[in-house]
């Protein structure tokens, strides 16, 4: 077993942990918040706050 | 003007439609650059030589030029069009509101799956990559590339899932020193600091065109290369602290930095390597910056090019990662997929179930799908797009002329700019059937099955209320 051998077993560890952390927040999040709230995100919020447009007479 | 507190903790900033969270508005016009020169500076590094094996270094150089005036529409183009409908989805969001559902969701579909078959691409590269180091350090043994493709996907997914603003300021440290690494390279080989190393005239000596001007018409296809993915600035535009300033800005400057970084590499790599070794992307010179720095015979190069390799690769899959999912994540909103990508996470601030839904797709196609179809499949997706340009800008400058409604920026010279974009895509479109006209055909096949299962099925469920969200008045001649 050389370096590289090692290193491919740390890339399988790092992945799996990435993999899992992500998997573990998810399931996390989706059992404190409610749906309503996860899924609220409308578009075009900023431009309906911040702008006004006005035709050329 | 409707009244909303602004800094409201609360209610994010926003509030007249109800969200309670939201993506975060932080990004700068160098995040903008950074993800649309990251996505693309891969292609300078590895991939664009293709266009030298179909035609020869000089037809590579017109190819990249004209490629060059292609994406600077596209580029103009989405500059106008985003820095006006500053919304997450890019491209499908402007389909929605100066198009159609329909239109919308092929584009949103081109989106897709343009970015995840790179991020795919990418993945492969990178486990390459560490395999070379691994056969140039002595291991004995053939390298297994998996865990380090997974390893690539994973983390970039991850660090995507955390937030936004570290994902593209990875980006932009990773993206800025693999293009200064290609400035360095030029200086270094071309004469102005130290001895020069091309050899131009002697190299291109009776092999100037090859295979006549089809092989310069065969190089389009690999000339799209040196910038595919430019477009895919404009979906921060729901991110960015300032749509009208840093989209422009950022994807301007992005396409300035993309043509001096092309030309310099064909200029570099033309120079030192003979046009039949360059010209073989697969068993000649795979990524012919490092191949140009090994031969310089500088060590200091090698490490630098080795890295700006490995970062474009990176930079290139991290980009793609924030795109697709963006553009899933706003077709998951509006209700033209299932309603529940459309979530945001509470903390972070992300599309997080889009960026891991992506992930087993990303991972599928980068372990058991081959590399020159999932590269052809991102770029005859990304054409597509293209050629949807033309005609989303002329709508929109019909329904909404000049003054009508207010514009972060205005592109010069209308219709000029779409109408060679649209031209330039019937010749690569050629160029494409020339040599994968296969792939092609059958991608237009896929598309057209799903627009039928779109219009037929799916429209039913779009929350059709939600089509139009920009507070504009109504289009000219409705």
């Amino acid at each position: 077993m050389d370096l590289w051998n090692w290193l491919e077993y740390g890339a399988w560890a790092l992945s799996a942990l990435f993999g899992l952390h992500m998997l573990v927040d998810w399931l996390k999040t989706d059992s404190t918040y409610s749906e309503d709230v996860l899924t609220s995100s409308r578009e075009g919020e900023l431009e309906a706050m911040a702008e006004e447009h006005k035709v050329k007479s | 003007m409707t009244q909303v507190d602004i800094t409201s903790p609360t209610m994010d900033g926003m509030g007249p439609h109800g969200t309670k969270v939201g993506l975060l508005r932080v990004l700068g016009p160098a995040h903008v650059w950074a993800l649309g020169v990251g996505i693309v500076l891969v292609g300078e590094y590895m991939g664009w030589n293709f266009a030298v094996g179909k035609g020869g270094a000089y037809a590579a150089l017109i190819a990249c030029w004209f490629a060059g005036i292609l994406y600077t529409c596209v580029a103009m183009i989405d500059s106008e069009v985003t820095s006006t409908v500053a919304s997450a989805g890019g491209q499908y969001t402007q389909a929605k509101h100066i198009i159609g559902p329909l239109m919308a969701f092929n584009v949103g579909l081109y989106l897709v799956f343009a970015y995840t078959m790179l991020e795919a691409a990418n993945a492969i590269t990178a486990g390459y990559l560490f395999s070379v180091v691994a056969t140039m350090s002595g291991h004995a043994d053939a390298l297994d590339q998996r865990p380090f493709i997974i390893l690539v996907i994973m983390f970039l997914a991850w660090l995507n899932y955390r937030g936004v603003l570290a994902t593209l300021t990875f980006n932009l440290v990773i993206t800025a020193i693999a293009f200064l690494a290609i400035i360095v390279l030029f200086l270094s080989t071309s004469g102005i600091l130290g001895g020069g190393i091309m050899e131009h005239a002697a190299l291109f000596e009776g092999h100037e065109l090859p295979y006549g001007w089809i092989g310069v018409l065969a190089a389009m296809h690999f000339g799209l290369w040196y910038y595919l993915g430019i477009e895919g600035t404009t979906q921060a535009a729901e991110e960015v602290r300032s749509p009208a300033r840093a989209l422009p800005f950022g994807t301007l400057a992005g396409i300035m930095t993309l043509l001096i970084a092309a030309t310099l590499t064909w200029y570099v790599c033309s120079g030192v390597l003979p046009w039949e070794f360059l010209g073989d992307g697969v068993n000649g010179s795979v990524a012919p910056l490092f191949d140009t720095a090994r031969l310089s015979g500088s060590t200091a190069l090698v490490w630098l090019l080795g890295f700006g390799t490995l970062f474009a690769t990176l930079a290139s899959a991290n980009g793609c990662i924030n795109d697709a999912s963006r553009a899933w994540f706003a077709m998951g909103r509006d209700k033209y997929l299932p309603g529940w990508f459309g979530a945001v996470h509470p903390r972070y601030r992300t599309p997080y179930r889009s960026i891991v839904f992506l992930v087993p797709i990303a991972l599928i196609f980068a372990l058991g799908a081959p590399l020159d179809q999932v590269i052809t499949f991102s770029i005859l997706s990304g054409l597509l797009g293209y050629t949807f340009m033309p005609l989303n800008i002329i709508l929109f400058r019909r329904k909404w002329p000049l003054n009508s409604i207010k514009r972060g920026y205005e592109h010069p010279f209308h219709p000029l700019p779409a109408i060679t974009l649209l031209t330039l895509c019937g010749v690569t479109f050629f160029a494409v059937f020339l040599g994968y006209g296969t792939q092609l055909v059958a991608m237009v096949g896929f598309y057209i099955v799903v627009s039928l299962w779109f219009h037929f099925w799916r429209y039913r469920f779009v929350n059709r209320g939600a089509q139009f969200t920009m507070p504009w008045p109504k289009p000219q001649g409705y």
